[in-house]
């Protein structure tokens, strides 16, 4: 039930310019019945066996009277969502953390797949056969970027360790030829 | 059964899955006949939704034939053909009982601010959605209703989001008598806001987008002004101060959500690296381009985060904002005369039929918008 502090039909002149037509939510609320006011206290439908694991916002006393069984929660980004869940829907812990794990469950997905003997067919599943039917040119040019910007981080990087590993030999080299003298 | 199968961000797939089963009273289980891809379902497939879990189906746009119900389902039966609404609702809570059947209290455990949705993540519900073969339907005394005697298919199954979601933006723009309504978004939910905006009274219905092929189809379909935003002027807001005398339109309609393209710095925070909850260029532009205590009405779809809009300008304009998931149910009574009597023509809409098993290559095209894809429907094995 809505809790009053102040009863507002004590208030001098509560109500009188009430006008049910003024609703800017009209016509959105067509069958007003102001059922919401008496608070959270409809007959709720029969409530759906909860016979997998089912996170619920704690904006909410309960789990809703039917639900999805999509993929329960599992492994790594089943413990960030777990954490999530303490959080209400008003704060960024509730939602980053999300979307993080769902980037975590995108390789544990790849990691269920290899481990099931199947290695993801990328290409398909990105849909490339569309885009070399219809966006040829487009799709060579994103690959040949893709293809370009990293082979050369992999350069960059791997000349970058040759870089410190002569300048590491170098420096020992060194001391030990100081040591030597 | 075959099924969608999301992988990752740009990943989906079709696998074998088990049979969806009765798990309360008031299921019923549909065989899938028609299925589209959503342009919300964008917002999954490009991984902006938090929450959309891997081995998850898509799929809220779909009709079929009911071929199991629960125990207590009495409004449907074995055999019914039946439109089914993208979302779940239970009849009894206090918002479905007002008609905000797109609000429902008792179909989403996961979130409070949105109610469930079929194939939409574990943020609207964790159902999986009509992408496949079969698929468990919640509450079917309430959602399912039947498709009537020689309705077409193809217009049935527009009938579950595209048109509602349409005819609301229109509904929610307040629009009078004489008024002149933009639409920013081409895409098949603009197109039929477009549509619907004159059903309402519209003086002048303005379109704005940056494709072309679909700009060209919006003219002729709705009919309506149709102008691109890249080419035909530099600022799309100053376009429509100069086409409105200068006051802006009485009525704008976002009908593009969290994918817009149009700003460097919207694009960036929120597409490329999530930092709002997606890209907000297209209501920005509506708030800034409806007249003075005009109304902005909002059907695009954004994530449950924040998004950067001009706020200072609906207080200093005296803006009224309205926005929702269209209430499918409350709406198909009215929509169904309209598409009997040829006032609306959904499945004009439909430009691709794609095999469910080739739903990786049907996403491509229409997430880049190639062959001129305006709405993609899958056909089933068994339906072919």
């Amino acid at each position: 039930m809505q809790k009053h502090v102040i009863d507002p039909k004590s208030v001098p002149g509560w109500g009188i310019d009430a006008d049910p037509e003024n609703d800017p939510t009209y016509p959105m609320k067509p069958n007003r019945t102001d059922i919401e006011q008496a608070g959270y206290s409809w007959e709720r439908p029969t409530q759906q066996p909860i016979d997998v694991e089912v996170l619920h916002s704690n904006e909410r006393p309960n789990v809703s009277s039917v639900f999805g069984t999509a993929s329960p929660p599992m492994g790594l980004s089943g413990m960030i969502r777990r954490w999530a869940f303490r959080w209400s829907e008003n704060e960024y812990n509730h939602w980053l953390p999300l979307i993080l794990a769902d980037r975590v469950n995108v390789v544990e997905g790849v990691l269920e797949d290899i481990a099931h003997g199947k290695f993801p067919n990328i290409w398909k599943e990105k849909g490339y056969n569309a885009s070399w039917k219809h966006d040829r040119t487009s799709l060579i040019l994103r690959l040949a970027t893709f293809t370009a910007v990293t082979g050369g981080l992999i350069l960059w990087l791997s000349s970058g360790d040759d870089k410190k590993k002569a300048k590491r030999a170098k420096h020992y080299r060194g001391a030990y030829y100081d040591y030597d003298e | 059964m075959l099924a969608m199968d999301y992988r990752g961000p740009k990943r989906v797939r079709v696998t074998q899955k088990p049979m969806p089963e009765i798990k309360h009273p008031e299921d019923a289980i549909v065989r899938v006949t028609r299925s589209c891809i959503c342009g919300s379902d964008l917002h999954l497939y490009n991984g902006n939704v938090p929450d959309t879990r891997v081995g998850t189906t898509f799929g809220h746009e779909f009709i079929g034939e009911i071929v199991e119900v629960g125990s207590e389902v009495t409004k449907v039966k074995v055999g019914d053909m039946v439109i089914v609404p993208f979302n779940i609702a239970c009849g009894r809570c206090s918002f479905c009982q007002q008609g905000l059947f797109g609000n429902c209290h008792e179909s989403n455990p996961m979130a409070t601010a949105v109610g469930g949705i079929f194939g939409y993540s574990h943020t609207a519900g964790g159902f999986h959605g009509g992408q496949a073969e079969y698929v468990r339907v919640p509450y079917a005394n309430v959602g399912p209703t039947v498709i009537p005697p020689g309705m077409d298919p193809d217009d049935a199954v527009l009938l579950t989001d595209v048109v509602p979601t349409g005819y609301q933006a229109a509904e929610m723009a307040g629009i009078q008598p004489g008024d002149t309504v933009v639409v920013f978004g081409a895409g098949p939910v603009g197109i039929m806001a477009a549509r619907c905006a004159w059903l309402f009274g519209a003086g002048r219905v303005i379109v704005l987008d940056h494709v072309d092929y679909r700009l060209e189809f919006v003219k002729n379909y709705a009919p309506a002004e149709a102008y691109n935003f890249k080419t035909d002027m530099q600022d799309p807001v100053l376009f429509i101060k100069k086409q409105t005398d200068w006051l802006g339109a009485d009525c704008v309609i976002d009908a593009v959500g969290a994918e817009a393209t149009g700003d460097v710095m919207q694009t960036i925070t929120g597409r490329k690296t999530l930092l709002q909850a997606g890209s907000a260029t297209a209501v920005h532009w509506a708030i800034n381009s409806v007249k003075k205590g005009g109304i902005v009405s909002i059907v695009g779809v954004y994530g449950p985060t924040d998004n950067l809009v001009p706020i200072g300008n609906v207080l200093n304009k005296g803006l009224t904002i309205r926005a929702n998931q269209a209430s499918v149910k409350r709406l198909l009574p009215r929509l169904i005369e309209h598409v009997k009597n040829g006032v609306i023509r959904p499945k004009e809409l439909i430009t691709h039929r794609i095999p469910l098993e080739e739903i990786a290559d049907g996403y491509r095209l229409f997430s880049d918008k190639l062959d001129n894809c305006i709405k993609p429907v899958l056909t089933m094995p068994s339906s072919r």
